[in-house]
């Protein structure tokens, strides 16, 4: 499709900028989520970078107006790299009372704040609490406000589409993304094109939403509202083909082409569970390739389901958040014990219980390293970024397969449904994955291991002369054999740990972000990859003595990990958590790892981040 | 044909079937004349050793195909139907049998035998049903009778029990059987049936723990009064038992009632006529609660049904779309969706 979009000499001011945040509030039913998610997808085409943060409440359509029921995504681009998607929006569209009070104490001082006036309403003001009118009570003289009737100009500008008056008020957020199109001068052309495909079988939807992005456009442009536009210039990107892409994209984009590169089918088992749902509809499309999806009965059947696909030789994979993983256990426990791959993905999510279904968080850590009965190791790896799950979901399937042992994927909401750039990689930039069974009759025994990996023989039904028997019950070694023998019992417990062990020669050493020695040393895992190397890169560019290092395997842990921390003076750990990563840390390499948490279902802000290091720079 | 059909080869026999693994199940148990069937009729199938795949669950039961000479999965408690469903899926071509319990199918692994059981994946249940859990010694299992005393039921148990063959209908399965462990050759011949059944095929097997609860089925299928006091329903044939064959079942209104042939006008052609495959399953789920002593404990093929099978209708959908879109490739995978160049 075309990018090139004829863009009216604009009569206003052009200001150029570098980094732009913004941030779209309104009611869950009001589309905020589809106005980021265009206004990310245009702005990509246009070649900035950007990294978004969707955040919505867990109830479908809370009742309308109320704060709880507000529902936000935020997105910053730039010319530049970046990493987060922004601490404080620059720009704040709300649409409404609620969602104006939960999200102007965001907003930067002398910000622009687009609000929509018709839903000022004195109804709307009490359900959000407002004792005054906020337009009229003075308290926004800090912000540029721009005080628009985005409900009734909207209604004006699709009445030829002749909607009912509720479906005509649905089209005002095509209204205020049009006006934010020109106020950052992006084309309207790839949201065009978007509304024609999504409502081809629903003509007067599709030109209301057209008339609705026009108008908000065209309004910018004609009207004196705004006496600036801004330009943000296409970012210094590496040359290759990109793609938006959110993190459970990503993810399933990467499982399916784990099963392209071992040519065995993927299996993926499932129960709906936020935020990992995505990941199942994204698997459940590709039917033209080896994928098959199984929405199970619940989370236990879903992974039963993956562990006897992985014993027919398929690839089986179990994708759910932490209270999935929670009803898993002991099946987790069953392919430990019959050493068959397995990934499990877990998009985390805020607990304990059901806790906080849409939001973000990393207190899984110990549930997937050690949450489970008996001497249970599994191996652990966990994406950096939303990109970065495509790369660790092919790892995950790497590793699973070659020392036969189910493998953790812990993600977590603020990857699965952020998005940001993704450079395409060549195929011929994927890894190998040499999966082969044993067919071989000839001293077949189920569990003669590798002498390397210690992993034991992949040999699937169908194969002649050799049929055995597998179970839950332990193994005697070797033949596989149930047996209660106290030393083989040790024996089998201590092998099973040491191949999880061994995974450490496998894999990539940990490299250090700045110096290799130094003051403080940042250690982070998972999600919080871009607060952190956003933090430290800031401070290091003032000549602070920081250095960072991200680990994307946490068991086991790189082999260098030790080494690394025992050259710094002191060692910061952020964590959506309460100190899970340090904790184990701690007890790994006896290091003071001193941890910085936060657990409000959010991801860090950068200036958490520095301020927590020059505090430990000065200490 | 069954599953897994392979006729390459000299003919295996029963002996074929049996692994070096000494079976610890204890004397006098059940569960060696369900071994003994299930390993005799395997060779009438046609079906390669190596195509054949039991799965069980937890339990005395499920310890069944360590005594296989097939591959085997003895896996977690209750959760037998959902590692064969993973099997069925990703290899269609495999013949899958799941061996549980009254515990482990019907209590902690109800829900996924109902789930296995509607989506007809064409794969075989044998259901052992003790009455008893054990395994763990002498506890009351969701089949107990009401009111029955246990280890864990000292003053009786409060609960209802549960009807299997009703489970299975609810569940719309496509092939709903009942059996007893001792009458070898009914049980071998509904076996067989299950084996050829297209679809899910669920058959409940009276088995005797002689340890925790002897006796539990004597009343109805101790040798001496077997036939007074059960009787083998047969598709298209009318339901009459009795060693004198002059009793019947005739159907009044809802209501099943024993009439003999010859008295107060009753003839043959009064009683019900079984008939497999009815439009509605109302008529076994009626036959399916029959008990003695008002009864006689009914055995056989209870409904049959030819539905698609789930592993066969996820396989048609990726023909339909390879067909449709073409096969898939890594680089249109990666290719896919609004991409852009940055040079």
């Amino acid at each position: 499709m075309s990018t090139e979009t004829e863009v009216v000499p604009p009569r206003a001011k052009v200001t150029e900028i570098d980094t732009v945040v913004i941030r779209f509030v309104g009611d869950s039913g009001d589309g905020m989520q589809l106005t980021g998610t265009q206004f990310a997808d245009t702005t990509a085409l246009v070649g900035n970078d950007l990294a978004t943060l969707p955040d919505f409440p867990a109830e479908i359509r809370a009742p309308a107006g109320t704060l709880a029921g507000v529902s936000g995504y935020q997105i910053s681009f730039s010319s530049r790299d970046i990493k987060t998607p922004g601490d404080q929006p620059d720009v704040l569209v709300a649409m409404n009372p609620a969602a104006l009070k939960t999200n102007i104490g965001d907003l930067e001082e002398g910000g622009i704040l687009i609000v929509d006036t018709d839903a000022f309403t004195e109804g709307n003001l009490a359900k959000a609490g407002c004792k005054t009118n906020p337009l009229k009570d003075r308290s926004l003289t800090g912000f540029r406000v721009f005080d628009i009737p985005l409900t009734s100009l909207t209604l004006q500008a699709v009445a030829e589409a002749g909607l009912t008056g509720r479906q005509a008020t649905r089209c005002k957020n095509f209204f205020a993304l049009g006006l934010v199109f020109w106020l950052y001068e992006r084309p309207v052309d790839y949201t065009r094109e978007w509304i024609e495909k999504k409502f081809k079988d629903h003509e007067q939807m599709a030109k209301a939403n057209t008339l609705a992005l026009l108008a908000g456009y065209n309004y910018a442009d004609t009207t004196e509202v705004f006496t600036n536009h801004f330009r943000v210039r296409k970012a210094q990107l590496l040359p290759g083909t990109y793609r938006k892409i959110t993190g459970n994209e990503a993810t399933a984009t990467g499982f399916i082409t784990a099963a392209l590169l071992s040519g065995r089918p993927l299996f993926y088992g499932s129960y709906p569970i936020t935020p990992a749902s995505d990941v199942l509809h994204e698997l459940s499309r590709f039917k033209n390739y080896p994928v098959k999806t199984f929405q199970a009965e619940d989370e236990i059947s879903a992974i039963g389901a993956a562990i006897g696909a992985s014993y027919g030789g398929a690839l089986g994979l179990t994708g759910t958040s932490g209270p999935g993983v929670a009803l898993k256990s002991e099946a987790i426990g069953l392919a430990v014990m019959t050493e068959l791959p397995l990934v499990i993905a877990n998009i985390q999510r805020g607990g304990p219980s059901t806790g906080l279904p849409t939001k973000t968080e990393q207190a899984d850590l110990f549930q997937a390293v050690l949450g489970r009965n008996g001497e249970c190791p599994v191996a652990v790896v966990a994406p950096a970024t939303p990109a970065d799950c495509f790369a660790m979901a092919i790892e995950a399937f790497r590793i699973a397969t070659r020392f036969m042992t189910p493998v953790f994927f812990l993600s977590d909401g603020y990857l699965g449904n952020g998005a940001e750039p993704w450079k395409i990689p060549p195929k011929s930039e994927l890894p190998e994955l040499d999966v082969r069974f044993r067919t071989e009759q000839e001293g077949f025994q189920p569990y003669l291991r590798d002498p390397k990996t210690l992993a034991r023989p992949w040999a699937v039904p169908g194969t002649p002369g050799l049929e055995h028997r597998i179970g839950g019950l332990e193994k005697e070694d070797v033949t596989g054999n149930v047996s209660y023998d106290p030393q083989n019992h040790e024996k089998m417990v201590r092998l099973r740990a040491e191949k999880i062990a061994r995974i450490a020669s496998d894999i990539p050493r940990v490299e250090v972000f700045g110096k290799d020695s130094g003051r403080v040393l940042v250690v982070g895992w998972g999600s919080t990859y871009g607060a952190i190397t956003s933090a430290v890169e800031e401070l290091q560019e003032k000549g602070r003595p920081v250095s960072s290092i991200h680990l994307r395997y946490l068991n086991p842990f790189p082999a260098n990990l030790g080494d690394v921390l025992r050259r710094f003076e002191k060692v910061l750990v952020p964590e959506l958590n309460l100190g899970q990563l340090s904790m184990l840390i701690r007890a790994r390499y006896l290091v003071d790892a001193i941890g910085l948490n936060k657990v409000q279902g959010k991801p860090f802000r950068v200036s958490e981040i520095t301020r927590a290091i020059e505090e430990l720079l000065r200490g | 044909m069954p599953s897994g059909v392979d006729v390459k080869g000299p003919k295996p026999t029963r002996a074929d079937f049996a692994t070096d693994q000494t079976v610890r199940w204890c004397p006098g148990c059940g569960d060696y004349s369900i071994l003994a069937q299930v390993q005799k009729v395997m060779p009438n199938l046609g079906v390669a050793r190596e195509n054949i795949v039991f799965v069980s669950g937890i339990g005395c039961s499920s310890r069944f195909p360590y005594y296989m000479n097939t591959y085997g999965f003895h896996s977690i408690h209750g959760r037998a139907p959902t590692i064969a469903t993973g099997i069925k899926v990703s290899r269609p071509e495999l013949s899958v049998w799941v061996v549980t319990g009254d515990g482990d199918g019907l209590s902690i692994g109800g829900n996924h035998l109902i789930h296995a059981m509607r989506r007809n994946l064409d794969i075989k249940i044998l259901l052992f049903n003790n009455r008893i859990y054990g395994l763990t010694k002498g506890q009351y299992s969701p089949t107990s009778e009401f009111g029955k005393k246990t280890k864990s039921s000292p003053f009786g148990t409060a609960e209802q029990p549960i009807n299997p063959l009703g489970v299975a209908l609810a569940s719309e399965c496509t092939f709903v059987a009942r059996s007893v462990d001792i009458d070898t050759q009914h049980l071998s011949s509904i076996i067989e049936r299950a084996a050829r059944h297209r679809g899910t095929a669920f058959i409940e097997i009276y088995q005797n723990c002689n340890i925790f609860n002897d006796g539990a089925f004597e009343d109805f299928v101790a040798r001496e009064v077997r036939t007074d006091r059960m009787i083998q329903i047969e598709h298209g044939k009318p339901l009459v038992f009795g060693k004198e064959r002059r009793k019947g079942i005739r159907l009044r209104g809802f209501h099943p009632e024993v009439v003999t042939i010859g008295e107060s006008g009753v003839s043959e052609s009064d009683l019900l006529v079984h008939d497999e495959t009815p439009q509605e399953p109302a008529l076994a789920y009626l036959l399916s609660r029959m008990s003695y002593p008002e009864y006689p404990v009914p055995v056989g093929v209870f409904y049959r049904a030819d539905r698609p099978r789930y592993e066969e209708i996820v396989e048609q959908q990726s023909i339909q779309a390879t067909a449709r879109f073409g096969a898939g490739s890594i680089e249109r995978l990666l290719d896919s969706g609004e991409t852009y160049k940055v040079t």
